[in-house]
């Protein structure tokens, strides 16, 4: 099995793995994050997205080898676990951008990525057009959409 | 998934070798065609090749007339290149409409191409704009390379390195998704580049991507969306389906065609 | 009012450890020793099973056990059940089939589990269960339910297919009425089959304790005791005391997670097997042919109007298509929840309506959002729609017309309304959707090739599930009411456990401000539990929209009885008469003075017990209670969708909506909006994407998210959604419910709005821009720009 080696939310990680692991297996199961979700089997959801050397992917659709040297970061990195809050996490939190909560790691980790690419003033129509790779069935989209624009706000001060 | 090995050549020799090697072996580019398949145990190669730490795939370069784009460059490097969006805006307006951004992070030219499916962007752009796909073997030329759903002129050993795109005086794409895919249902990329009129279909063809020699024809005279109004599509040898008829496939065929020509 | 009271906007509790990755949702849970299992599943729709042959899966690497049907009887493990008891017309019962976990000499659907692989691993169970070798005879399947009747009987309980021929009304009044009518509006209706698609899959995790017998079920369900109930009395895997049930952070449910799944079965019984942990969790691929799914209705119906648009009767005939088994609450859904609201807003002075519910060769049907009562909706609103239109009459004025205004209001069709104001909700839609300009909107669209169309939906539902003495009386196997108890810790801290379930609703919130708000303590004091069947004693869980109507009433009951000790305890602490004792923000006075104690002193001498005696009163401060309605809740609004169709292509864009429901009492006016956007863009997902297509065969075609559209952030437009308030009379609380709303008006609006936009009612959900573009030829308009 080859091994890999990457840094998850700031710690250095070794394993071996059996090359078919996909990463939100590796992360899931070898390294007990589970904040990052499985919602489909075909790339369709975005539950599972994480940043791979700070841009957004579908932890699904990679495999943990694939990953080996990078740098990644879950949701459970994004805040110190007794800190406060990234602005986006708290925006969502601010907004009503979540109900059962499922979807919303991917939405976090995608929401901060379109601000990376998009900047901080974000229309509705940019944010819908950008969340095309995330599914959410609780909220109808409108607080997220709401959640995005405001987060993207407060990260420019952060 | 099945299992398979796993390898990482750093050359493309390394890789025409690894490849050469195996017959049941696959190339890895950005995965997202071909681990999809694999996770639903649809794909079994004995190996997959990882191309990703492959030197010189990637990149875009304006030589001459042409764009060359690097096999490994992302969906996203070409949708925002500011030398893709000055030089062939409409390539780059297409790679801009492929999947989502996340799968726009990790997708690849060579791999879109290389899969062929046949509802998939990449294929028209190429097609419609008469590109030369370059290989670590020789140079195919669009109109040949395309053999059919998921089929392609590669041989096994052989692996695309880059991909050649004649700069066009007018091009455009139009794309109406499937909504729960978000491939297209069907896209149309027209170009002209001096006498040479292309329109390309993606997403309607029983057998693929496909060009409109009757669209083309009426083109000649004036490239306009007048010169085809009321030349109808048959929808014979078009793709039925749940997300809609050969008839409305057809039809879009030539709304998409009339609204890119507009665009262009 | 303090800040986190009722009708305050209080931030969600919950959303910490969701935005940061740390909810813990089945999938999460790994327990010592935990093996894997993996189904195989029916390729083919109806088949019987010559031969299973299991030893080459049983051979290969990491696999413990493969199990089967027959593993299964010889275990005595028993069938899932329907626990809603229909009669047909004749007076003959349902015509429940046996509905094995395992397949057993047959399967009747794609997707029935055959056998299972537990193994160490889930590559390694996969692995395996593509070396099980099953023989099949392949039998002619039906997956229509139009079809069903005159199709090869499925299970042999059932001819022709039939569950049973159900019928509610006054069939003689009504075909009297339709004679004597000026005007008879005629529709066929196909209420589109919906996979509901919770964005968390099912899990199940099975474990077994040899020690102590006990079994344990971790598992994504909305209702934890029914499914103890339900795996204990009838499947008989273990006595209800040696089963506990835990439903953790559960991802959505929409109805999809009430029910009683053969997977839950198998992974407690697997688990007991192989004395190891047996966890199953489901690929999204796997959900949509293991999920039950909803609607798939066929529809016959017919509105008589008299004089100035006036409703004289309604008479429906429906087809229901039920899938391959009877699932938990399957009989239910087309009778008793949907055509009890045939009447809508309007009183119509006579209904009847025919349900005959099939079996076909599909995945089983059963409750999703709304369940019946947006079928009901969908027929009445769109018989009102294309009346007015046929009539000539402004939509909108012919349901003023028709509405009930005077309560309490009978139906012809049991319901008793309690409350409404349908005006008021119409008036205020109307307005905040300026319908007054939308003659200059469309004008303006007409300029850009568009077509523009409103469409309304005044909608109502029968809520607060329910009355369990009106239930049993109708078939329901078990009773409707919700439980609570509260602890009041010592240091005055209070704990609420609760038989409902959140699954995204806010509850750990909504319950928490009315605790605050009652005994004035601060909201972070307080704690809501739920989902174990060792913590709570029993309840019904959360589905209905009942969790405010019913399970925070029966808080609201235990409060007051928590409040009336608390008092005794007070009246102590002073020495001061019982009868003096106010309780006011927290406080406890002597009437009359300015003597008082704090709620902590209260909650910390009940404990202690110094300042009376045992005789005198009993120490400690927890009570219970069971609230069981006395009537449904009816919440009720007006939905208005403008569109604008692309006669090109047939694309739909949604360009407004406007909301405005009545759900009575509202406690937490940000999360209840929540609710209206999730349920509308169900609602809009039905009616413009959504469908279950299965080919002749009874394959699945729109089988994964690749072909099935959940609808994406571009599909849907941002909501303009308001309220009215009319409180219900029957709960203290004056609450309604507020979590189907969406789904069950938005369908009707949307299909009535592109109607009037393309000029054509032949139009059946969804309504893909393929099904508006050929809309548009077949009836001939906009011929130019359909060509």
């Amino acid at each position: 099995m080859p091994a890999v080696s990457m840094t998850v939310n700031g710690k250095a990680v070794t394993a071996d793995v059996d090359p078919r692991t996909l990463l939100v297996q590796f992360l899931r199961e070898n390294l007990r994050l589970t904040g990052t979700h499985v919602g489909c089997d075909t790339s369709q959801c975005g539950a599972c997205v994480v940043h791979i050397d700070g841009i957004a992917v579908k932890s699904c659709t990679t495999l943990a080898v694939q990953a080996d040297g990078c740098n990644v970061l879950t949701i459970e990195g994004l805040a110190p676990p007794d800190g406060p809050l990234h602005p986006m996490q708290e925006a969502f939190r601010e907004h009503h951008g979540l109900q059962c909560g499922f979807c919303t790691p991917g939405m976090v980790m995608t929401a901060i990525d379109i601000v990376r690419r998009k900047g901080h003033e974000l229309d509705e129509k940019t944010i819908r057009h950008e969340l095309d790779g995330n599914l959410c069935r609780c909220t109808g989209y409108h607080n997220i959409v709401k959640a995005i624009a405001a987060g993207a706000r407060a990260m420019k001060g952060a | 998934m099945y299992a398979f090995t796993y390898h990482r050549p750093t050359t493309v020799r390394q890789a025409g070798n690894l490849l050469a090697k195996d017959s049941e072996a696959k190339l890895l580019a950005g995965g997202h065609s071909i681990i999809p398949v694999m996770k639903l145990r649809l794909a079994k190669p004995s190996a997959l090749i990882d191309l990703n730490r492959v030197e010189g795939l990637s990149g875009i370069e304006l030589k001459g007339r042409s764009l060359v784009i690097g096999a490994m460059t992302r969906h996203v490097e070409v949708a925002t290149s500011p030398v893709v969006r000055e030089a062939l805006p409409a390539l780059a307006e297409l790679a801009g409409m492929i999947g989502d951004p996340a799968v726009r992070h990790r997708g690849t030219l060579g791999g879109s191409l290389a899969h062929n499916d046949p509802n998939a962007d990449y294929p028209a752009a190429v097609l419609g704009l008469g590109a030369t796909i370059i290989t670590n073997k020789r140079r195919i030329a669009a109109d040949d390379f395309f053999k059919g759903l998921f089929e392609t002129a590669l041989e096994p050993d052989e692996i695309i390195t880059k991909v050649s795109f004649p700069l066009a005086k007018k091009a455009a794409y139009q794309k109406f998704k499937q909504p729960a895919s978000g491939f297209a249902l069907v896209g149309v990329f027209v170009s002209k580049r001096g006498s040479d009129i292309r329109v390309a279909v993606t997403g309607a063809g029983a057998n693929g991507v496909f060009r409109v020699k009757a669209f083309e024809e009426a083109l000649k005279k004036r490239f306009s969306p007048k010169s085809i109004e009321g030349i109808t599509i048959p929808p014979d040898g078009l793709n039925s389906d749940i997300h809609g008829s050969a008839e409305y496939r057809a039809h879009l065929i030539g709304v998409l065609a009339r609204r890119a020509l507009a665009a262009a | 009012m303090s800040a986190t009271g009722i009708g305050m906007p209080v931030r969600r509790r919950e959303d910490i450890r969701f935005v940061t990755g740390r909810g813990q949702y089945t999938d999460d849970i790994t327990r010592p020793g935990e093996t894997r299992a993996v189904f195989l599943r029916s390729p083919h729709a109806h088949a019987k099973i010559k031969r299973i042959d299991t030893a080459g899966a049983a051979a290969m690497p990491g696999v413990i056990a493969v199990l089967t049907g027959p593993d299964l009887s010889a275990d005595k493990i028993g069938n899932l059940i329907c626990g809603w008891m229909i009669h047909s017309k004749d007076g003959s019962p349902m015509k429940m089939a046996p509905h094995p976990a395992l397949a057993v000499g047959k399967v009747c659907y794609v997707g029935d589990p055959v056998a299972v692989v537990i193994a160490e691993t889930l590559a390694e169970a996969r692995d395996a269960a593509e070396k099980i070798k099953v023989d099949y005879e392949v039998l002619p399947a039906v997956v229509e339910p139009a079809k069903a009747q005159s199709a090869p009987a499925i299970h042999e309980v059932a001819p022709r297919n039939t569950i049973y021929e159900w019928h509610l009304g006054d069939a003689k009044a009504v075909d009297a009425a339709i004679k004597s009518a000026k005007h008879v509006t005629r529709l066929d209706i196909i209420n589109n089959r919906l996979v509901p698609n919770a964005m968390e899959p099912r899990v199940a995790i099975g474990e077994f304790d040899p020690g102590t017998g006990n079994l344990t079920l971790w598992n994504t369900t909305q209702n934890p005791h029914v499914a103890r109930l339900v795996i204990s009395a009838f499947v008989g895997m273990a006595p209800e005391h040696k089963l506990r049930v835990i439903a953790p952070d559960v991802g959505g449910g929409f109805g999809s997670k009430i029910f009683i799944y053969p997977e839950e079965v198998v992974c407690l019984w697997a688990a007991r097997r192989v004395g190891r942990p047996v966890k199953w969790t489901a690929d999204r691929s796997e959900a949509f042919v293991a999920d039950a799914h909803g609607r798939d209705h066929v529809t016959h119906a017919e509105m008589a109007f008299g004089e100035g648009g006036k409703i004289t009767a309604i008479k429906v005939k429906t087809i229901a298509n039920l899938g391959a088994y009877m699932s938990t609450f399957s009989s239910s859904i087309p009778t008793y929840l949907y055509a009890t609201l045939l009447s809508g807003q309007y009183d119509i002075p006579a209904i009847y309506c025919e349900v005959d519910a099939v079996y076909t060769n599909t995945v089983p049907v059963d409750a999703y959002r709304g369940a019946g009562r947006p079928e009901a909706t969908f027929v009445v609103e769109r018989l009102v729609e294309v009346g007015a239109r046929e009539l000539g009459m402004d939509p909108a004025e012919l349901r003023k017309r028709n509405f009930i205004k005077s309560f309490p209001h009978q139906t012809p069709v049991i319901m008793n309304y309690d409350a409404g104001d349908y005006h008021a909700s119409l008036k205020k839609a109307v307005e905040l959707a300026d319908v007054k300009g939308f003659g200059k909107r469309k004008r303006e669209s007409e300029r850009r090739g568009r077509l523009r169309g409103l469409g309304y939906s005044t909608y109502i539902e029968a809520c607060g599930i329910a009355p369990s003495q009106a239930v049993g009386s109708l078939g329901c196997g078990v009773g409707l009411w919700e439980s609570a108890e509260v602890r009041v810790n010592p240091t005055g801290t209070v704990e609420v456990l609760t038989g409902c379930h959140q699954h995204g609703q806010g509850h750990e919130t909504t319950f928490a401000q009315l605790v605050s708000d009652r005994l004035g303590i601060p909201i972070e004091n307080v704690s809501i539990v739920h989902g174990d069947t060792d913590k709570v004693q029993f309840g019904m869980g959360t589905y209905g929209s009942r969790s405010g109507a019913v399970g925070l009433t029966a808080v609201a009951m235990t409060l007051d009885k928590v409040v009336a000790k608390a008092k005794k305890v007070a009246a102590f602490m002073m020495e001061a008469a019982e009868g003096d004792i106010v309780f006011k923000d927290g406080k406890f006075t002597v009437a009359g003075t300015d003597k008082s104690v704090a709620w902590g002193e209260v909650a910390l001498n009940a404990y202690i017990a110094h300042k009376f005696t045992g005789s005198q009163l009993e120490p400690g401060l927890k009570e219970g209670a069971f609230y069981d309605p006395t009537n449904f809740t009816f919440p009720a609004g007006c939905h208005i969708c403008e569109v604008e169709v692309d006669p090109e292509t047939g694309n739909t864009e949604i360009v407004a909506w406007t909301a405005v429901d009545d759900f009575g009492t509202v406690i937490n006016p940000m999360i209840v909006e929540g609710q209206v956007h999730g349920g509308v863009a169900q609602g809009v997902g039905q009616a413009l994407f959504e469908q279950a297509v299965y080919d002749r065969n009874g394959q699945l075609m729109s089988g994964s998210l690749l072909d099935y559209t959940v609808p994406r952030a571009e599909h849907l437009p941002s909501l303009k959604v308001d309220m009215t308030v009319t409180k219900c009379p029957s709960n203290p609380l004056g609450i309604k419910g507020c979590g189907e709303a969406g789904a069950i008006a938005a369908p009707a609006a949307v299909i009535n709005a592109i109607t009037d936009a393309i000029g054509t009612e032949d139009l059946h959900m969804p309504a893909t821009p393929a099904s508006v573009w050929a809309a548009l030829r077949r009836s001939g308009h906009f011929q130019k720009a359909a060509e």
